[in-house]
């Protein structure tokens, strides 16, 4: 299980990478010159592009997180590794169904 | 004329972590003298002032590996360490190597230590029989310089007592351990070497490394477990993702 979660931490870190820096790219072009949530919500609702985009950001952080979480908690926290590897877990669906929450109100509503 | 000698030989300021109670620490006054070792000062606090000082040598000389103790916050070879090297305006402090469990003053229990390297895959089997001739390895191989980097390692524990994460991660199995299996990964006479891998991989393997480099700036012969830890991760990586 060891390495497979070392390997999935890194590669789900090679997806997030550009991701994140598109990600700040567009944040930064897009506010320019000022926009409105209504500016903002017309551009992203029902934009499959973003959609996708955001998804799978979503999916590769509700990954690549709780790997490290739980590594620091066995590392600093003291945790024997199952509870951790629970607590990650729970942690994991709680990042996923937060971030797929958001992305759904964000780019929902097929107009 | 010998009282003056005496009066004007300056000393050393000793203080040794003997671990009783909460002041654990006991003074000792040496003579500083021009060619002195920190295992010579240990000796003498023993023979002079101490005779109950509980700490461990054997050869002197730095080929066994047995009195790494921790030297003004270091972990080092006390037969290698001059005195004029570590001393902090006229004193030393000498504890035991950390992250091990201590028996007596300065002494450490190294089992666990070692119990570590048989986790990590240490062993080597051969697939050869006495009737075979001896294996031919090429000095040149790309595999045998990899080995030979880091073989000359003599388990003096100086690396393990650096390490963080051994001092977080309690499995953890550490680098002389995991620099060990990377020498028996690079071993083309051994029979196994993918199961080098996952033994070093499994628990709080080689990827719990922080490559932080403690033991390799610590090392007193210069090896580098980091590097061997960082081609155990980079293997045991490129073999999963072969579905292996």
């Amino acid at each position: 299980m060891e390495q497979r979660l070392f390997a999935l931490q890194r590669l789900s870190a090679m997806v997030m990478a550009p991701f994140v820096l598109v990600h700040l790219a567009v944040i930064l072009y897009a506010i320019r010159g000022g926009l409105t949530a209504a500016e903002v919500l017309g551009r992203t609702q029902g934009n499959p592009w973003w959609i996708t985009f955001y998804s799978l950001f979503v999916i590769s952080v509700g990954i690549h997180v709780p790997i490290g979480m739980r590594n620091i908690l066995i590392e600093w926290g003291r945790f024997e590794r199952r509870t951790a590897t629970v607590i990650c877990m729970l942690f994991a669906l709680v990042l996923l169904a937060m971030g797929l929450r958001a992305v759904m109100a964000v780019g929902g509503r097929w107009s | 004329m010998e009282m003056n000698r005496q009066s004007l030989q300056r000393t050393l300021t000793v203080r040794i972590d003997r671990g009783a109670g909460p002041n654990n620490y006991a003074t000792y006054s040496v003579p500083w003298r021009e060619n002195q070792t920190v295992l010579d000062v240990v000796t003498e606090v023993q023979r002079t002032l101490e005779p109950a000082l509980a700490y461990r040598f054997a050869c002197r000389v730095g080929v066994c590996g047995s009195c790494a103790m921790t030297v003004n916050g270091k972990p080092r070879w006390t037969c290698r360490t001059h005195v004029s090297q570590v001393q902090e305006d006229g004193v030393i402090v000498i504890e035991p190597l950390r992250n091990m469990p201590r028996i007596k003053d300065l002494v450490v229990d190294m089992s666990e230590f070692f119990q570590k390297w048989k986790k990590a895959g240490n062993t080597f089997v051969g697939t050869a029989t006495r009737n075979d001739p001896p294996a031919n390895v090429s000095p040149q191989s790309s595999k045998r310089k990899k080995a030979d980097a880091a073989i000359e390692c003599i388990n003096c524990g100086v690396c393990y007592a650096s390490c963080d994460v051994v001092s977080w991660d309690k499995e953890y199995l550490g680098p002389a351990a995991l620099n060990r299996a990377w020498t028996l990964f690079n071993d083309e006479r051994h029979v196994d070497t993918k199961d080098v891998l996952r033994k070093a991989t499994s628990g709080s393997g080689c990827n719990s490394c922080h490559s932080q480099g403690s033991c390799m700036k610590h090392c007193p012969v210069s090896l580098s477990p980091t590097g061997s830890i960082a081609g155990l991760k980079k293997s045991a990586l490129m073999l999963f993702l072969k579905g292996g």
